[in-house]
């Protein structure tokens, strides 16, 4: 049932991509090219989503499990440190050379664009990457 | 800067950004969970059980079908990718390694914690917006 549910929840995210255009890493670039001709769209993207998001986190925000009685899992850090800002400026980096973000790349992976599916290869070798740097960092050295 | 009135779609852009937002309000009032797409995916490589990686990958499956399901209903739109072999690889490793050191891309932090208000998603969606900015503005007008 949970299957079923998160299936339906990955597939509106991914129609949410096509129908906004998102899923058109020339249209996520020329929102990232102000200096060229812009295209502001991403931004009423967002501001659809986030419209949407804020209500429900209102609603859920303060609940202990949800409609369904799972656990809520909300992040709960706070604090602002080199990980977040130095990971997120790499992700940008990333981001910017292609136009292509997690969503959208499997998104693409689906519409059966090579480029696409050699993304999201790349994207969890980068993921993999990380998870063997961070175990190494974590343990002792023998 | 000039706004390209030929390719801005503020309707259809708004319109996809309410069915993104029904699916992060639907991950956190049924799933209790965030809809981060690299806390997602990254969480698959960090296996805890069965369960824990099926809703992972059902999700995924979601998203990689919703081009299929939406050509039941009306013509796909033509996507293009622009960018070289070696930048799609460049830029999915760092894309890979950056969201999992910052622990968020563009739908964790940027939708899902600008949602929430968190300050250190506004920081995250502030810093890749920033770079994305800059890397574009590098590639297309001071690179030859």
């Amino acid at each position: 049932m949970i299957i079923l549910l998160s299936f339906s929840i990955g597939l509106i995210f991914g129609l949410g991509l096509i129908v906004s255009g998102m899923g058109d890493p020339v249209k996520v670039l020329s929102f990232l090219d102000i200096a060229g001709s812009w295209d502001p769209s991403l931004m009423f993207v967002m501001g659809g989503a986030i419209a949407v998001g804020f209500v429900a986190f209102r609603v859920g925000g303060r609940r202990n499990v949800s409609f369904l009685g799972k656990p809520m899992q909300i992040p709960l850090l706070k604090q602002i440190d080199l990980r977040l800002v130095g990971g997120s400026a790499l992700f940008g980096v990333g981001w910017g050379l292609a136009g292509i973000c997690p969503g959208p790349g499997f998104v693409l992976l689906g519409f059966g664009a090579m480029k696409g599916a050699v993304f999201v290869l790349a994207l969890l070798v980068g993921m993999f990457i990380y998870e063997a740097v961070s175990r190494l960092i974590a343990s002792p050295r023998p | 800067m000039s706004i390209d009135w030929s390719h801005f779609t503020p309707i259809s852009a708004a319109a996809g950004g309410l069915l993104i937002g029904l699916s992060v309000a639907m991950m956190l009032l049924l799933m209790g969970r965030i809809a981060g797409i690299s806390g997602i995916v990254g969480g698959l490589l960090r296996p805890r059980n069965a369960g824990d990686a099926m809703w992972r990958l059902a999700f995924i499956l979601g998203i990689s079908l919703a081009p299929l399901v939406y050509r039941l209903f009306a013509e796909l739109p033509e996507i293009h990718i622009d960018s070289s072999w070696l930048s799609i690889i460049l830029a999915g490793i760092l894309v890979g390694f950056g969201s999992r050191l910052g622990s968020g891309c563009t739908s964790g932090h940027g939708v899902c914690g600008l949602s929430r208000l968190s300050p250190r998603s506004v920081v995250a969606t502030a810093t890749f917006m920033g770079t994305g900015f800059l890397t574009v503005f590098a590639v297309r007008h001071l690179l030859p």
